[in-house]
């Protein structure tokens, strides 16, 4: 069964088996090839891993792209304290939804992923930190990880190699913020998930104050096939700079929304008209974000790109975490950006004066340019504010939250005029 | 506070083209600060731990992203630049962004006068007319606390206060709520202050840049530091002594506000009596006149109700001046004090010397308690001469005498950092000490295990490793068994016990007769429990000892110190950093009293009283012969004019009628006198049985040295003129001494104590000069480059063998109980907000609304199997007496146990406690005595 719809140009590694209940338990998982990458990967040392990884080329699926092999290889190898692992299970990222279906359908290859990737790195423990709100998902992962021990893939001197693991699932209680790194680590501890200061960063100062690597789910997830088949292999797909496979999360105006998994050379309008269908009948894309919320608006004639990390930076905007929301000519933009800026309102963890206050006064402007009240001096000062709430703050929410105001009045100035000059609305309906 | 180490690695960086050179781990904002160089910060303050939220101190290291130059550190060949087009658009931008919700006026401004953010406003031309947003609606004010002002809209969550809490009085009581516009500082789970676990020790207030936690005013209209006076003192309350500025408005002889000042002991901490709590100096029931009681009103009785022991009229805390006045008429200075001079006198003639006694206080200066105890030794002729020490430590002193030749502590209570293990015991620290308790809190959170030992579970407890709650009175048990595992594992220093120490054989025959399973029947701990705690003990490379009340207010007392003084010894805890014995003295001027010689058996710095030669030398320094005999101690004097024999006496600034055990039998005694002075600053209850009643000043008013519990040598200087014709105690003293025919005479507190100093060699070398700004420790040899010697005896003790005594001990059950008619055990102490007999915090506005009424607490147990609940009214009954008051449940009192704060006049603890003494420190056995709980109606 394709889930929930399939294309054949899709390159379908980690969402091979998505939609196939008889793949989430452990017996359906080895039958289908799972737990071999573990037997390989214990069979060689852990620093033989984390070369693997670094010659695939793999960049974290998370959002910032950084590359996978050399965030573990920055981690002690003998520090005298315990490492660990933290996979970012968080995804709040708005329009993003991969995870949640990596670990529904899947869940051993998440398990497989961390336990691989907690040997490459050292650690003998390793935390799933999953949003709160993914219920039904935590039962699946967490009989998953009862499977895992059951079976000898946890726990003590696993599968006699004498490396042992735990492996814990944590629900976060409900925070976007909880899903940048220091945050969850703080969330993780039992604190507000408010973002800490780097340097130090996670792998010499983590969770418990302990050397740290946090990796996104879909990262974990892809380790195993890596690890596998070889970074070669991996590399049959994308570009030298962006190797492998990526699932969007396709939503907004589609005629066909889903998770598609594509080759990172994939050209984006393809991915929005072919695979996704473009928008509903008789309506004209005006607008699209490629990477969730926090990356910077795109105009429909500027999404002729491969869907790349480079690509999509050169075509304007960011890969982030792939969460690909499409906007059709009904949409104001004025009232979108400005639902964008409440939400990160609303999550801004409080403690930078630029975005507690910023996103606040972002909506405001927002708000009142909405209703018709705006002043002519508004599109400056968003700028303005915009321009000193990026880059001056502990993490990247502040930017996030300024990002798609700047740009939706770089590319978008006239409806923000219109709305301004003329009180008026040019969205079609 | 989590202290950052700094490297003696040293980094070299560029800072706005300068170059600096910084030890390794300073921040930019440091390094540039050193180079002269200030960066704009508002959540940043060298005591705090930087954390980098407010943005403001952002500067450009040449990197995507500005870094916060608080929490940044300097690297080698750093390039900083800390001005900029873009770096001063970010910092007026951050300025306004700020501004939009703060309130038109700032609470700041109105009262210390120092709003940063509007400083940054001013620096930066920023007109808030001109600010493009309207304010926001949702944040509140919160006036719930009686002394701190809460404005969310004033409020930049710099997290200041937060930190303050947590990291610098370890209170932990604020934290962040919500998230963006929304978040706020929240006291424990968001309840208002007024209602949370908030001490009020005002330190938030402190730390605060804003108007957002600012002080109320609790005398006349608090405001601007500049538009006040400035004086350097000390905080009249508890043993720490915390160094304070009070600011002080001299048009109306009125201290406005105070601030914890930098020394060594206090860091600039105070709790919520010191910054709170001066305002009873200006209290109308001050005395102003001096008062000689009518004849009608003769044979002497008390006068209120609450004194007389009737339980009638409203329930309060004050003494009604209206019931208490009528017997005393105003009177000149010129017959008050002919009166007293002459009455003494009389006595003294008539039944000799010995009829007459006098109480100083350790509330007094050292100059006064030196002065006191001259006029009764050379002047009353007796040596009948004693103070409220007798009280607290007097055990722990005598213990600590007889063993190791000296009674001060051994070190100072800061250098808990430096310890492996500390140990609190008998002590209530977080509310008798609370600054001392910020030091032992910390060391806790950085890495020293601390092992409580109490009857109570009290909120030091809350910070311990280790917290054993034993029975009341079973300590010497507990420590045998202690030292009983630490002697049977081989934990103790054989070397220092060799060369330092006399005594052990007895003490290891003694001690192993108290296995720890035998000491768990009696103190109820588990054996396994005091095993695990002995051997933390005996392996911490440096271990302190810190003990308050609960070990010296016992009949066993001495015992229990001298166990104490025996584990430090047999672990050779003594004279290292990190190690020691402190008895953390009680009243400010508690080891300044007795060291000035207000104690009857021996003269100013512990001199022994009938030893020929110290007698010799001071008849030669005050010119007359002195009594060779030591003199009786405070509960000996009470029972003397019980007796008759003792006939006149004198107390300077002592309420022995609410602070001495057995109250009922204190009235009997009071009365009885044929002569009472009384001199203090109101009317209190002792004063009911005054024949005159000599008006005082209060601390504010006068220039004195006090020796706190570290002993550290302060000076407080006077803030505020005495209210009407109230004079200095030590001119009321020569007054005294003078008109009874012994002229004494001084130009000020200054050249009293230069007399004292010249017959007390541990307070060689130090005077009013060479004590500012914060004192010295007690000995201080050489006082132009040295702040005194904070670690006593690493190389032997004062005694005659240079050795420290073992002195073994045997477990000894209370005088007194409980059994059918009186089941439960009564314990005394104190509440964070009072102070002893409540004459000054009762008066003072902010403490009398934290705590306003008599309260005993009880295990809630208890008081479900009584079906009582909190705020309920109990009568407590002894065999010597029953007080009504309120009911607290409280699950740090154990089951069995009733604990009574003895500040309450109306519901005088003490008519319950037992008389029974020590018999080497005279001690009362306050924190003991069988006592029954039964319901009772509230008052009428």
């Amino acid at each position: 069964m394709a889930y929930p719809h399939a294309h054949p140009r899709e390159a379908r590694v980690l969402s091979k088996h998505f939609g196939e209940k008889d793949a989430i338990p452990i017996d359906g998982w080895i039958e289908r090839g799972g737990y071999k990458a573990l037997d390989k990967a214990l069979a060689a040392s852990p620093d033989d891993i984390t070369q693997i990884v670094k010659d695939s080329g793999l960049r974290g699926r998370g959002g910032a792209g950084f590359p996978t092999g050399l965030k573990w290889s920055f981690m002690p190898k003998d520090g005298g304290k315990p490492n660990y692992l933290a996979c970012n299970a968080d995804e709040s990222e708005p329009g993003t939804f991969k995870d949640r279906e990596i670990m529904r359908w899947t869940p051993h290859q998440l398990i497989e992923g961390c336990i691989i990737s907690s040997y490459a790195i050292r650690a003998k423990h390793a935390y799933i930190y999953i949003r709160g709100e993914f219920v039904d998902v935590v039962r699946i992962l967490n009989q998953a990880v009862v499977e895992a021990y059951e079976r000898g893939y946890l726990g003590k001197n696993i599968k006699g190699s004498g490396y042992d693991l735990d492996l814990t699932v944590h629900l976060g209680a409900g925070a976007y913020i909880a899903g940048e790194e220091t945050g969850l680590l703080n969330s993780l501890e039992g604190r507000r998930a408010e973002p800490r200061i780097k340097p130090p960063f996670p792998a010499q100062r983590g969770a418990f104050g302990m050397p740290t690597t946090v990796n996104n789910v879909e990262t974990l997830a892809a380790v195993p096939h890596i690890v596998l088949n070889g970074a070669d292999w991996y590399r049959q797909w994308g570009t030298s700079k962006s190797p492998g496979t990526k699932l969007f999360s396709c939503c907004g105006h589609l005629q066909r929304p889903g998770n598609y998994e594509v080759p990172l050379d994939f050209n984006l309008r393809d991915l929005v008209f072919d695979l996704c269908g473009g928008p509903p009948k008789g309506r004209q894309l005006l607008a699209l974000i490629p990477g969730g919320s926090s990356v910077p608006i795109m105009t429909a004639d500027e999404i002729d790109c491969d869907v790349s990390y480079e690509g999509i930076e050169a075509a304007g905007s960011m890969l982030g975490s792939g969460g690909l929301i499409a906007m059709d000519d009904s949409t104001c933009m004025v009232r979108a950006v400005r639902r964008m800026v409440e939400f990160y309102a609303h999550e801004s963890c409080g403690q930078c004066t630029n975005c507690r206050e910023g996103t606040s006064w972002l909506a405001k402007i927002l708000r009142r340019i909405e209703r018709g009240q705006g002043r002519e001096e508004d599109l400056p000062l968003l700028l303005d504010i915009g321009a000193n709430m990026a880059g001056k703050t502990i993490c990247p929410l502040s930017d996030s939250a300024a990002v798609p105001v700047v740009s939706a009045i770089q590319k978008f100035g006239r409806e923000f005029e219109a709305h301004i000059q003329d009180g008026r609305c040019t969205a079609v309906n | 506070m989590i202290k950052p180490q700094k490297s003696t690695r040293i980094v070299t960086l560029t800072i706005d083209g300068r170059e600096v050179s910084v030890p390794g781990g300073t921040t930019i904002w440091e390094a540039a600060k050193s180079a002269g160089i200030e960066i704009p910060v508002l959540c940043h303050d060298p005591r705090l731990r930087p954390v980098g939220v407010c943005r403001m101190c952002v500067v450009d290291v040449g990197e995507r992203v500005l870094a916060a130059s608080c929490v940044r550190q300097a690297s080698e060949g750093m390039k900083v630049r800390t001005s900029s087009d873009k770096i001063h658009t970010c910092r007026k931008t951050l300025t306004e962004l700020l501004l939009s919700d703060y309130p038109a006026e700032s609470r700041r401004e109105g009262a210390t006068g120092d709003d940063m953010l509007l400083a940054l406003a001013r620096d930066y031309g920023i007109d808030r007319s001109d600010i493009a947003i309207p304010a926001g609606d949702g944040r509140t004010q919160d006036m719930t606390s009686p002394v701190i002002a809460v404005d969310h809209a004033a409020c930049i969550l710099c997290d200041r206060c937060i930190r303050a809490c947590d990291e610098i009085q370890h209170n932990d009581v604020i934290g962040r709520t919500g998230k963006g516009y929304g978040t706020r500082i929240a006291f424990d789970l968001n309840a208002p202050m007024g209602n949370s676990t908030c001490v009020s020790c005002g330190e938030c207030a402190a730390v605060c840049p804003t108007g957002a936690l600012t002080n109320k005013t609790l005398t006349v209209q608090i405001r601007p530091r500049e538009q006040l006076k400035k004086i350097d003192s000390l905080c009249p309350y508890c043993g720490v002594g915390c160094a304070i500025t009070f600011h002080i408005d001299p048009d109306t002889n009125t201290v406005v506000f105070a601030e914890g000042r930098h020394s060594p002991g206090s860091e600039s901490r105070l709790c919520v009596k010191g910054r709170y709590g001066f305002d009873y100096a200006k209290h109308p029931q001050r005395l102003t006149t001096p008062l000689i009681r009518r004849e009608e009103f003769y044979p002497k009785g008390p006068l209120s109700f609450a004194v007389k022991g009737e339980r009638r009229g409203k329930p309060g805390g004050l003494v009604d001046y209206g019931e208490v006045m009528p017997a005393f008429r105003e009177a000149t200075w010129e017959e008050a004090l002919d009166l007293v001079a002459s009455r003494l006198k009389g006595i003294k003639q008539r039944s000799g010397p010995s009829a007459l006694a006098g109480f100083g206080s350790a509330k007094c200066s050292n100059e006064e308690a030196y002065l006191f105890q001259k006029l009764v030794r050379a002047v009353f002729g007796t040596n009948n001469v004693d103070h409220c020490t007798r009280l607290c430590h007097a055990s722990s002193v005598a213990a600590l005498l007889e063993t190791i030749g000296s009674g001060a502590v051994t070190n100072v209570f800061s250098d808990v950092h430096n310890a492996d293990v500390a140990v609190v015991t008998g002590s209530n620290t977080t509310a008798n000490h609370p600054v001392a308790a910020t030091f032992i809190k910390d060391a806790a959170a950085s890495g020293t295990t601390l092992i409580v030992i109490d009857s109570r579970e009290t909120g030091i407890a809350r910070h311990a490793h280790h917290f054993l709650r034993i029975e009341p009175g079973s300590d010497v048990a507990l420590y045998n068994a202690m030292m009983h595992v630490l002697i049977g594992e081989d934990l103790v220093n054989h070397d220092y016990i060799r060369d330092f120490t006399e005594g052990f054989e007895a003490l290891r025959e003694l001690v192993k007769k108290y296995p720890p399973e035998l000491a768990e029947g009696i103190c109820g701990v588990p054996a396994a429990t005091i095993r695990e705690v002995a051997r933390v003990f005996g392996r911490a490379n440096a271990a302190i000892i810190f003990w308050g009340m609960g070990i010296s207010q016992h009949t066993t007392g001495t015992d229990n110190a001298r166990c104490l003084i025996s584990l430090a010894l047999l672990t050779g805890n003594i004279g290292r950093a990190g190690t020691g014995l402190h008895p953390l003295r009680g009243q400010n001027n508690v080891q300044g009293a007795s060291d000035a010689g207000l104690i009857p058996m021996v003269y100013p710095d512990y001199q022994k009283v009938g030893e020929p030669a110290t007698q010799k030398k001071f008849e030669e320094a005050w010119g007359v012969p002195l009594d060779p005999n030591p003199g009786l101690t405070v509960v000996e004097i009470i029972n003397g004019a019980l007796k008759g024999t003792i006939k006149g006496m004198y107390m300077m600034g002592e309420n022995p009628f609410l602070s001495d055990p057995n109250s009922n039998k204190v009235r009997k005694a009071l009365a009885n006198l044929d002569f009472l002075c009384v001199q203090d600053i109101f009317l209190t209850e002792t004063a009911e049985f005054a024949d005159v009643v000599l008006p005082a000043t209060s601390f504010f008013e006068k220039d004195g040295t006090y020796t706190n519990s570290d002993r550290r040598v302060q000076v407080g200087r006077t803030a505020l003129q005495p209210p009407g014709q109230a004079r200095l105690d030590w001119q009321l003293v020569c007054e005294i001494a003078t008109r009874m025919g012994y002229e004494m005479k001084y130009a000020g507190a200054e050249e009293i104590f230069e007399e004292f100093t010249s017959l007390a060699p541990s307070y060689a070398g130090l005077d009013y000069h060479n004590l500012s700004p914060t004192g010295k420790l007690w000995p201080c040899p050489d006082p132009a480059s040295s702040d005194g010697k904070q670690l006593l005896f690493g190389d032997g003790f004062p005694t005659p063998s240079r050795r420290g005594k073992f002195v073994p001990v045997e477990y000894q059950p209370a005088a007194e109980l409980p059994d059918d008619e009186y089941p439960f055990v009564l314990n005394t102490g104190r509440l964070l907000e009072h102070w002893h007999t409540g004459t000054m915090t009762r008066r003072s506005k902010a403490l009398d609304a934290i705590e306003p009424e008599a309260v005993c607490e009880l295990n809630p147990d208890d008081l479900e199997a009584m079906a009582l609940k909190s705020g309920d009214y109990v009568n407590l009954s002894t065999r010597r007496g029953t007080i009504t008051l309120k009911v607290r449940a409280s699950r740090g009192v154990a089951p069995g146990n009733v604990f009574v704060p003895f500040h309450f006049r109306e519901a005088s603890a003490n008519i319950l406690t037992n008389d029974a003494l020590d018999p080497f420190g005279k001690i009362p056995e306050y924190k003991y005595c069988a006592v029954k709980v039964a319901p009772a109606q509230p008052p009428a």
